[in-house]
């Protein structure tokens, strides 16, 4: 069953010099206990999507097209619907932990806030379900009692996590839930995201720049360029055998260690990421682009069949897909 | 496993040492307790040696690597450089930093918004009083692959991009012609596409100038990436080191071996339990012992070395450029 549907999806900031278009045009649906990870670099649009998807964005955000959660257009939902919906139907575990817990209270009831202004849980019963949260995210119920700067990085990340699974949401967005973490730590965290979203039969977004790791977690994956997905299909497929060139150079960013291929051999684009402001004609891509025909400087392709339930956006695949 | 033909390593043996820690040891004052930062190590950087520290948060890789700066005073061991011992009076350490230059990881921070690029770069040789500043900053940015120099020297860090701007923190880095760059997590904070490309500038760097570094991280893809020989370290200590190609493809360190299971794609995971411990309270035995998996799965009873594990300390690893690991368990099994 199809849990979460975009179509179309754009996302404009109006700023005093113009227009900023940073997201445009992206359809995607997501099952119900899926995993879909969103690939991209700062400026891809990948984080103003998610934020879209609550509608959590500043007033000076324009956004089109339709975010159907459940059935619901989320972008014409009533204001007390947005708020019953957000936490209760879909939460987001932002990047960066530490920024997001309030430093002078108790994780305890920073984990049972989202509860009781829901509704969901009575004060009395808080302690217990708050007990129970910390046990599903691995951390000791006596943690309840502590405060932000008492935890290390991994173990702030755990609440957040443990926050977002309060109210029982349906939809978890988690937007590079482990950048700043360790590497050790880093597995701990997605082994507990995979896990609950196996066992509680929660969907997940994951946004991350990694595409190994999104890779290792989910099983559908969006790769992002300028605002578009450029690439889309089974996680494993895209990662070792991407079709765009844009997701065949982030997929080598990270080495496989051990593989002859990239020892001593870092690889990388040259160039950098487009301005939002000022996109390049044609195909996004093009100026960075390795293997650019004269022709993408002023041609945009749309995401095109790449094979059995895999599309991408450039004219080497579609001048293959025609060809067959 | 050992005995891996591997001609990188007649090389770095045969490397003249420019950079090494002696028997380092860095103590802090914590909460009332001595935190052992550094407890313990010898690791040495030869001539055109790219190697790699990698460990997690607080095993103390910075610390060790801002001692090696000269930022630090060691608490004992010494710090040598070109064979003489490193001198901590203020003029012996202007020189000394001439030598050794510090790249940090997160270039917007290291950059003064309101410095141009051209006074970023020219900041060292100015301060070391070096003549023709001007030739000086534009060969370091095109050095830096910031081409052509001109079309940068008035431009302020935020009209660059994240990794234009590592670039100029490379360049203010090499205008002073050192011998040895220390990089601290160098592309942590880049996009992933932009990371290879800072990279190959390192090994480019290298060949050309033969200047040889100590990238400390925590990544072990980069140190695959660019490194000759790799140290891996935990709670103060470096518990395995040795030529990439031998260490990261046949561990001997559980530690080592637990950190490779956890990169994406790998078979079997083994996934520690716990943050790192505290450098302030350091178990006895080998250091690792309560986290170890081969300790907690039976295998060092087996081959009769868990009463070492727990309560024997272990010699410190000497400098060497050879494969070596810090285990009881890798010893007696071979």
């Amino acid at each position: 069953m199809t849990l979460l549907e975009l179509d179309d999806v754009s996302v404009t900031y109006r700023i005093a010099s113009g227009e900023v278009p940073a997201v445009r045009g992206v359809s995607l649906s997501l099952d119900s206990g899926a995993a879909l990870g969103v690939a991209g670099e700062s400026g891809s649009g990948k984080s103003t999507l998610a934020m879209a998807l609550l509608r959590l964005l500043p007033r000076d955000a324009r956004v089109g097209g339709r975010i159907l959660l459940g059935g619901e257009d989320v972008l014409t939902m009533k204001w007390g619907r947005l708020r019953a919906v957000r936490w209760a139907e879909a939460s987001i575990v932002f990047q960066g932990a530490q920024h997001g817990l309030n430093p002078v209270r108790r994780i305890g009831e920073q984990i049972a806030e989202p509860m009781l202004v829901h509704g969901l849980a009575k004060p009395d019963q808080a302690d217990k379900r708050v007990a129970e949260l910390l046990g599903q995210v691995g951390m000791p119920a006596w943690r309840a009692q502590s405060y932000p700067h008492e935890l290390s990085g991994g173990q702030r990340q755990r609440v957040m996590i443990a926050m977002a699974l309060a109210c029982s949401p349906k939809l978890i967005i988690a937007d590079e839930p482990t950048t700043a973490l360790d590497v050790m730590v880093q597995a701990q965290v997605l082994t507990l995201i995979k896990d609950l979203v196996a066992e509680h039969d929660i969907s997940l977004i994951m946004i991350s720049h990694d595409l190994s790791v999104l890779a290792d977690v989910c099983g559908q994956l969006a790769v992002m360029y300028a605002g578009r997905v450029v690439e889309h299909g089974p996680s494993r497929e895209v990662f070792h055998d991407a079709k765009h060139p844009y997701s065949r150079a982030l997929a080598a960013a990270f080495p496989t260690v051990g593989d002859p291929v990239s020892r001593l051999a870092p690889k990388g684009l040259g160039g950098d990421p487009p301005d939002p402001m000022h996109l390049p004609s044609g195909c996004a891509f093009h100026p960075r682009c390795p293997i650019a025909l004269e022709e993408c400087s002023s041609l945009d392709v749309e995401l095109w069949p790449a094979g059995d339930r895999r599309s991408a956006a450039c004219v080497h695949v579609r001048a293959k897909e025609e060809a067959s | 496993m050992t005995e891996t033909e591997a001609p990188a390593e007649t090389v770095s043996t045969a490397r003249r040492t420019l950079l090494e820690a002696r028997d380092l040891r860095v103590e802090f004052a914590s909460r009332g307790r001595r935190a052992r930062a550094v407890d313990g190590v010898n690791l040495a950087v030869g001539e055109g040696e790219i190697v790699a520290l990698v460990g997690e948060s607080g095993c103390g890789k910075t610390t060790l690597a801002r001692t090696l700066l000269g930022l630090e005073k060691p608490t004992a061991g010494t710090v040598h450089f070109d064979g003489r011992p490193l001198k901590y009076g203020s003029k012996a350490l202007k020189e000394y930093r001439r030598q050794v230059q510090l790249v940090l990881q997160d270039p917007t921070g290291s950059l003064n918004p309101r410095h141009t690029v051209y006074e970023a770069v020219a900041e060292g040789p100015r301060i070391h009083g070096l003549p023709d500043e001007a030739d000086i900053v534009n060969s370091a940015l095109s050095r830096a692959g910031l081409r052509p120099p001109e079309r940068f020297l008035l431009r302020y860090p935020h009209e660059l991009s994240g990794g234009q701007r590592q670039r100029v923190v490379i360049a203010g880095a090499l205008a002073l012609n050192p011998k040895v760059l220390i990089a601290d997590e160098p592309v942590a904070s880049l996009d992933a596409s932009v990371r290879g490309e800072i990279l190959a500038l390192m090994l480019k760097l290298r060949d050309e100038l033969g200047l040889s570094a100590l990238v400390v991280t925590h990544d072990l893809g980069l140190a695959w990436n660019i490194a000759d020989r790799v140290a891996v370290m935990y709670l103060g200590r470096i518990v395995e080191s040795g030529p990439v190609e031998q260490v990261l493809t046949a561990p001997r360190h559980p530690y080592t071996q637990a950190l490779l299971s956890v990169l994406p794609e790998s078979p079997e995971r083994v996934v520690l339990t716990g943050e790192p411990p505290d450098p302030t309270r350091i178990p006895g035995g080998c250091r690792f012992h309560a986290r170890c998996q081969v300790l907690a799965s039976g295998k060092a009873a087996e081959a009769g070395v868990d009463a070492r594990c727990r309560g024997e300390l272990l010699d410190i690893l000497p400098a060497s450029a050879t494969a070596q690991a810090a285990c009881y368990y890798a010893d007696a099994t071979g």
